[in-house]
Order: structure tokens, then C-alpha cells, then sequence
């Protein structure tokens, strides 16, 4: 089945820079989706579409049920409350410990604090953090950083995990082993797309590839077929 | 359950945010304890001159001087004659012998020259004093009262009222004028200051939307924040103000040059004061907060 559902997307900046021609993609549930291409060829325009920090001009985004094309600024945080996001540059609070940040997503919603403490716990298990709940993010390295970020993008138990480089910023050794992190969520059964420059990754993942040139899909490898298609 | 959980946790992170983010909101609480203090120095000056300019306005008094020879029914019908005058809201009559005593005593020197007077060869005259209930009409007034017959000379402090009652008048509306403008300057300076601070929290507000936080969940601890910025902005100037104006009550006996300029009692003038401060600060601190957070949502 279909998670998400993308048909003749269309997006035009107000600057009159179209990032994004005719797109027609779906993904399926619990898949595992790179998404690749040049520089500037619309990979963040894409997945920003997709947790609705932008807006497509035409076309249509179903993404659970839900047409995210449609979806109003203030009603936005109902579509982020059943997904995750993580980015290259983290995005966690500075001022806050890991445990704060990562219980943080929950915390907006009233969960009880017993709840909250038992799934912060569990996913920063997961993320292999436990012992550092309560560092602040300048006393972590990259690597450790990026894990809290997909920590508190997973805690809310989201069916789909989209990602924009996460591994961007880090060394190769760190990489893979938020690559590994990132497999174990998706085996759990949460739907992952991310977007990556990193071809070593890619070919070493062996999963679905989207291959994104101009504002349009140029190829579109399935599971296991990019390492021979580029040979 | 879940919306009193959003609402403590709320409480709790702006009471934490206030103080992690300690120099911003310093800024801001020290523009709303300067406004404060200003505008508690406008409420006691205006309070005071308020009440001052009642007090006069009580004891301005019209004094009609009557004939010399004049029989005791006359004098009964101008009393009448002087009721039926727009304005007037007592009348006393005060004879040439009460006269006499109350200058008597208060001078020695009036005591040795008329404590053998008779009524037959005083040459003071009856009168009778009119008290008015709008000082703005005491010249009319005065000017109706002349005009009966049997009336000499009519004596209230003419000009001196009137210019006395206008300033006060002045002086009341500039305060009052001072305050409101002092709000709304207020509110600016402080939704800028918060502005600023927000600015520097940006990333904090684009987190929370990402993690899924709906506008109120956003807007509420901000709220809160501006909330106990207020308060905690509101301590110095309610301190001042108590502390200030009772003291200057009691330095000052209670009057400000003379026993005619009387201040009003600090208590509970004091409290109504600092109530009223108090309820500015949170007013401002969570108006300021709203219209800079608002800048940063998407709606
Ligand atoms: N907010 C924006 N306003 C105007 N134009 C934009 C905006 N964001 C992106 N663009 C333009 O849209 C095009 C696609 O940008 P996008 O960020 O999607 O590329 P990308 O594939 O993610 O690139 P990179 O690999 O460098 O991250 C680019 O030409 C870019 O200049
Ligand atoms: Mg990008």
C-alpha cells in the first residue's frame, strides 16, 4: 500500500524559480527511499513539501489520507505530529539537555510526564544515548547530535521519518553508523526517505533510489539496483 | 487532563526560559519596571492633585456683605431669594457678631479693639456665606447675588478661583493624557523588546512547529513568559510607590506646604496603586509577548 501519493506536483518560488515540474512518485509503506541529484535540483524542495513547509502550486499530496497540498498553515502541526523530520544541521534546542529536547515532542501534546519518561528512555536506547540524557548539545559530538535530533523525531512513534542530508555534516565512520540507527527504525516498520549527496551510502544501502534532475524524476532505481545501474 | 498538562508545562518552561535566556529578559523587565515607575509617579500626582482641587472646590465660598440697616425679615427673604440661584448648594448666615468673634480670635490686636462692640455700633456687616456646587459657575453666581436687593458688596477670591480651578483642570487631563499615553508606549517598547528577544528564539519557535506544536502550543508559553516578565518588571516600581509615597506622607505630616494642600492617606491608596501596576505589567508583558510572537507564526 501507498504512503504517500504524490501526482502532477508543480512548485514555483515567488522568486519565478520553478524547483519542481509535473512530479508524479509514490512510496510505500515501511520502504526505504534515497532521494539524490545535483545540487539545486530540488531534493529539500520535494521532501519540504512532503512535511508541508512549503507549499506545491498545483497538484496533489496525499500522505496518509491526508492531502498535505491542501493543508492550511494552522492546521500544519496535526501532519507533523505523525511524522519526523531530522536535518543535516540538527535543529535541537541549545539550551535545553537531551532528555529535555527529545521529551520536548511530547511534552506539547500533554502527555503524562510517566508516559513521556518511559518513550523518551526507550528512544534514546534505540538511539544507543542512554548515557547522556543530561548533556546539553555542545557536549555532544555530531554524531550524538544527530541522534538526539532522530530521537525526538521518532519518539511520537511517526509513520514516516523524512530526513534532508543527516549525515551531511558528519565523517564517514559516524555516518554509518547513523545509517544504522536509521535501518533499525526503518525495520521496525516506520517508512524513511532521505535525501543524500553521500554515494557511498547509497550504493552501500542497496534500496530504493530517486534520482531527481532539474525538477524532475530522471530515474527511478527499486530496491537493489542502483550499484549495477551506475556500473 | 491534557489541556491542564499543556498549561502547568507551559508555566513551568516560560519560568525556565525567563531565566535561561536571563540577559533578553532582563531587557525586557527593566523596560516595563521603568514605564511602571513612571506611571505610578503619574497616578500619585494626578490622585493628589485630583483630590486637592476637590478640597478647594469644598471650601471656596461666595461671602455676601447685606445692607447695614437692614431688617431681620429682609435678610430672611434673601436667604430664600439666594436658594432659588442655580449652583448653589448651602447657605449660612453668619451675623456681624460672629463675625467679630472669630476675628477676635484670631488676633490680639482685634480683641483689644472690638471686644466692646455692640451689634448696634459694629461697623461690620451680616453676611451670608454660599457655598457653590460647580466652582465653574461661581462667578455667575456671585454676579445673581449682587444683583439682590439689599446685597452690598459680593467677595469670593474672584480670578484666583477660576485660574486655580483651570489649572487644576490642567494639570488633572496632562496626567491623565501622560498615563494612557504611557501605556500604549509601553506595550511598543515592550512587544519590541520582546520582539528582539523572540527574534533570538526564532529557532526555538521554527523547533516547536516542527515537532508538531499548534500556534496556541506556541503562543501560550510566550504568554505565560510576558506574563511573569510583567510581574517580576511590576516588583521595583509597587516597592517605590509603597515605600516612596509613605514616607513622603509621613515626612511631610500628611500636607504639602500648608494645612491646605492635604495628600491622600496612603492606605489603601497605596494598594489600589500597586494592584493597579501589578495588573499593568502582566497586561503589557502579555500583550508585548502576543504581538511578538504572533510575527513568527504562520497563520
Ligand atoms: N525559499 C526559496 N525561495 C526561492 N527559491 C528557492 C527557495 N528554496 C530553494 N529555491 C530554489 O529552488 C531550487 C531547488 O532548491 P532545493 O533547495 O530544493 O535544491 P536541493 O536539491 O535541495 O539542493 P542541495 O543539494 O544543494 O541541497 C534552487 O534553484 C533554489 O535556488
Ligand atoms: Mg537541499
Amino acid at each position: 500500500m501507498d504512503l504517500i501519493r504524490m501526482s502532477n506536483v508543480k512548485k514555483t518560488y515567488k522568486t519565478g524559480v520553478t524547483a519542481i515540474y509535473d512530479l508524479n512518485l509514490s512510496i510505500e509503506k515501511g520502504d526505504f527511499v534515497f532521494i539524490i541529484g545535483s545540487t539545486g535540483c530540488g531534493k529539500s524542495t520535494l521532501i519540504k513539501m512532503l512535511y508541508r513547509e512549503e507549499k506545491p502550486n498545483s497538484g496533489k499530496i496525499i500522505i496518509g489520507g491526508m492531502n498535505v497540498a491542501k493543508l492550511r498553515n494552522r492546521k500544519v502541526y496535526k501532519l507533523r505530529r505523525k511524522i519526523g523530520v531530522v536535518f543535516q544541521d540538527f535543529k535541537l534546542l541549545n539550551r535545553a539537555t537531551v532528555y529535555e529536547n527529545v521529551a520536548f515532542a511530547l511534552e506539547i501534546f500533554g502527555t503524562p510526564k510517566s508516559e513521556i519518561h518511559a518513550k523518551v528512555i526507550k528512544v534514546l536506547d534505540l538511539v544507543g544515548l542512554k548515557g547522556k540524557i543530561k548533556n546539553y548539545p555542545n557536549q555532544l559530538s555530531g554524531g550524538e547530535q544527530q541522534r538526539v535530533a532522530i530521537a525526538r523525531a521518532i519518539v511520537n512513534g511517526p509513520k514516516l521519518l523524512i530526513c534532508d542530508e543527516p549525515t551531511g555534516n558528519l565523517d564517514e565512520k559516524t555516518s554509518m553508523e547513523i545509517m544504522e540507527v536509521l535501518e533499525a527504525i526503518n525495520r521496525m516498520g516506520t517508512t524513511i526517505i532521505m535525501v543524500t549527496h553521500d554515494r557511498k551510502i547509497v550504493e552501500l544501502m542497496q534500496k530504493r533510489v530517486i534520482l531527481l534532475d532539474a525538477g524532475r524524476v530522471l530515474k527511478d532505481y527499486a530496491k537493489g539496483t542502483y550499484k549495477n545501474a551506475t556500473n | 487532563m491534557r489541556l491542564i498538562r499543556i498549561i502547568t508545562r507551559s508555566i513551568r518552561d516560560s519560568f525556565r526560559s525567563v531565566f535561561r535566556n536571563f540577559s533578553l529578559s532582563l531587557a525586557s523587565i527593566s523596560c516595563i519596571t521603568i514605564t511602571l515607575i513612571v506611571v505610578a509617579i503619574s497616578i500619585v500626582l494626578s490622585y493628589n492633585v485630583d483630590n486637592f482641587s476637590r478640597n478647594v472646590e469644598k471650601d471656596v465660598t461666595i461671602v455676601a456683605f447685606l445692607d447695614v440697616d437692614i431688617t431681620s425679615e429682609r435678610i430672611k427673604q434673601i436667604e430664600d431669594e439666594i436658594y432659588t440661584i442655580d449652583y448653589v448648594e448651602t447657605i449660612e448666615f453668619k451675623d456681624k457678631m460672629d463675625i467679630a468673634k472669630d476675628m477676635m480670635s484670631s488676633s490680639d490686636v482685634y480683641k483689644n479693639i472690638m471686644q466692646n462692640w455692640t451689634r448696634e455700633d459694629s461697623p461690620l456687616q451680616d453676611t451670608y456665606q454660599v457655598k457653590v456646587s460647580d466652582i465653574n459657575y461661581i462667578g455667575k453666581v456671585a454676579k445673581e447675588i449682587e444683583s439682590i436687593e439689599n446685597v452690598g458688596v459680593v467677595k469670593y477670591g474672584e480670578g484666583m478661583v477660576e485660574q486655580l480651578a483651570s489649572i487644576f483642570k490642567i494639570i488633572r487631563n496632562v496626567c491623565i493624557g501622560a498615563v494612557g499615553a504611557l501605556i500604549v508606549v509601553t506595550a511598543f517598547l515592550i512587544s519590541n523588546t520582546i520582539k528582539i528577544t523572540i527574534f533570538s528564539r526564532k529557532r526555538e519557535i521554527e523547533i516547536m512547529r516542527l515537532v508538531g506544536a499548534s500556534n496556541m502550543n506556541i503562543k501560550i508559553p510566550f504568554m505565560f513568559e510576558g506574563l511573569i516578565l510583567g510581574i517580576i518588571g511590576a516588583i521595583l516600581p509597587v516597592l517605590t510607590t509603597t515605600y516612596g509615597y509613605v514616607t513622603l506622607y509621613q515626612h511631610f505630616n500628611g500636607q504639602l506646604f500648608s494645612p491646605f494642600i492635604r495628600l491622600i492617606k496612603p492606605e489603601p491608596f497605596i494598594y489600589w496603586t500597586s494592584f493597579i501596576l501589578i495588573v499593568l505589567g502582566m497586561i503589557v508583558g502579555m500583550i508585548g509577548s502576543y504581538r511578538a510572537v504572533r510575527k513568527y507564526l504562520k497563520i
